[in-house]
């Protein structure tokens, strides 16, 4: 068992990116932005890690700047937020097409606006479909155990893809936990060095990024769908690894009392542990009620999704951004449509909260809870609360 | 060589569509974006080669004879050789089926 720290999830992280000995970090350096990056200049400028740090000027370079360094081959790492996420967005998608294994912490937070800094989903689900591969940890050490399975997935050959951590902003990302490191013997065995599948080098001179006519687009769409969708077996095997060498165990979608459970809350993020605590209250009152928490949001994982809700009657689908005059929450969307085609798809309530940094409480998912009931008991057909805003005064 | 486009499924495309041979921007037919080609009349060419010079897509090349002609599987028929033509020997015609 590796030492226990206290300290803030950030600096973990950061910590963690640098026994993971990477070679660039380029990112912008003041909002939003956590300590993450602020912490990785120190280690820098303190010889601590041996990477250039590169503190460009927007966002938009900082993703520009890590497609470059990826692509020479270097180790390569950024961090951003909201805003940021959504000025760096055009090379977000560049990032992926080029199958660049680039590794980004994203401290989720709100996009303006109204403007503000907190914590919600809506900056992640701007950059759904940029091609990504997309992970939630929900606690700091996730997050640190996160760092090293990112960079063997994205830099997996059969892979190669980039990969994306979202972390809750300020509710994980500055708070201070206790965080179990990794030895270095534990990284040593666990990620290999970085062997990248194309390079740009003058020994085998090659073309990135070339135009592609209309006559090779759809096929080279085609062919990164099927990359991603390719890499659901390296998760797997990533996850496992890392059961065997730390001995914590990750899934896809994880559940919690979900046996003889007649209703599910689905969360994603750090709200899963809350609505745990309101789980285990309501199974004390005898309610047959349990937990099914979304840790791969791309590749989605479709069959864990559909085995995991089998013989469930009431869905509660928590969201915390929203796609507006539109389907209500992006996860409740996702889940109704893997769901369609099964027999006895759970009725889906969608609740969408928490935004921008609002608590949602135990008290909170019970008072959800007994809306559902509520919903069921009047038989309202599920269209007409396709999505509610959960305590928004009226 | 390598291969066309058209020989392409997705199966063949490398990851990230990396161009992994160099050249193939050879293949590309840009002549069928062409409405107009550049037309010589030899009686008032003095073979000095400024269209050749000016030329953007290097589709113009000496023949035999020491005339200039363009190669029509790259023309686009922009027309700046016939507009920077000394003697004004070239036109530019439409292209007829």
């Amino acid at each position: 068992m590796g030492r226990r720290v206290g300290i803030e999830n950030s600096i973990a992280a950061a910590e963690a990116i640098m026994m993971a000995n990477v070679d660039v970090v380029a990112a912008y350096p003041i909002t939003p932005q956590t300590h993450i990056v602020e912490h990785l200049a120190e280690l820098v400028a303190d010889g601590k890690l041996d990477a250039e740090f590169i503190p460009v000027e927007s966002e938009h370079s900082a993703m520009s700047v890590c497609c470059g360094s990826s692509a020479a081959g270097a180790r390569t790492f950024t961090c951003t937020s909201s805003q940021g996420l959504a000025l760096m967005n055009e090379i977000v998608f560049i990032a992926a097409s080029l199958r660049l294994p680039i590794v980004m912490i994203l401290a989720n937070r709100s996009l303006s606006g109204p403007l503000s800094i907190w914590n919600d989903h809506t900056d992640v689900m701007s950059v759904r479909d940029c091609g990504w591969i997309q992970v939630f940890a929900d606690n700091g050490q996730e997050l640190f155990d996160h760092v090293f399975f990112a960079y063997r997935v994205a830099e997996d050959p059969a892979v190669s893809l980039p990969v994306i951590i979202n972390i809750d902003g300020f509710i994980v990302t500055h708070v201070i936990e206790a965080i179990e490191y990794w030895s270095e013997e534990q990284v040593k065995k666990y990620l290999p060095d970085f062997k990248p599948v194309n390079r740009l080098h003058p020994d085998k001179p090659i073309t990135m990024g070339a135009f592609g006519l209309p006559g090779i687009f759809a096929e080279a769409k085609k062919n990164q769908d099927e990359a991603i969708i390719a890499s659901r077996p390296h998760i797997m095997k990533a996850w496992r690894e890392m059961e065997k060498v730390v001995g914590r165990k990750y899934e896809p979608v994880e559940t919690y009392k979900l046996e003889g459970a007649e209703t599910a809350f689905l969360t994603m993020g750090s709200f899963s542990e809350t609505a745990s605590i309101a789980i285990d209250r309501l199974r004390e009152q005898g309610k047959p009620v349990g937990q099914i928490k979304l840790r791969l949001w791309r590749p989605f994982p479709f069959d864990e999704i559909r085995a995991a809700t089998k013989g469930i009657k009431n869905l509660i689908v928590i969201d915390r951004a929203i796609s507006y005059g539109g389907p209500g929450g992006p996860v409740a969307s996702e889940i109704r449509a893997a769901l369609y085609q099964e027999k006895n798809m759970p009725r889906v309530a969608n609740f969408l909260c928490g935004f921008a940094g609002r608590d949602v409480t135990a008290d909170d998912f019970l008072a959800m809870y007994a809306r559902t009931e509520e919903l069921v008991r009047a038989r309202k057909p599920v269209r007409e609360e396709d999505y509610v805003f959960y305590g928004v005064r009226e | 060589m390598p291969k066309s486009e058209q020989d392409l499924g997705w199966k063949d495309i490398d990851p990230g569509c990396t161009v992994n041979e160099p050249g193939n921007a050879a293949q590309y037919r840009t002549g069928d974006w062409r409405s107009i080609r550049p037309v010589w009349d030899h009686t008032r060419c003095i073979k000095c080669g400024v269209c050749y010079i000016f030329c953007p897509d290097a589709a113009i090349f000496k023949n035999a004879e020491g005339y200039f002609e363009a190669d029509l599987y790259y023309c686009k028929g922009c027309g700046i050789c016939a507009q920077e033509c000394i003697t004004g020997c070239i036109k530019m015609v439409e292209e007829a089926e």
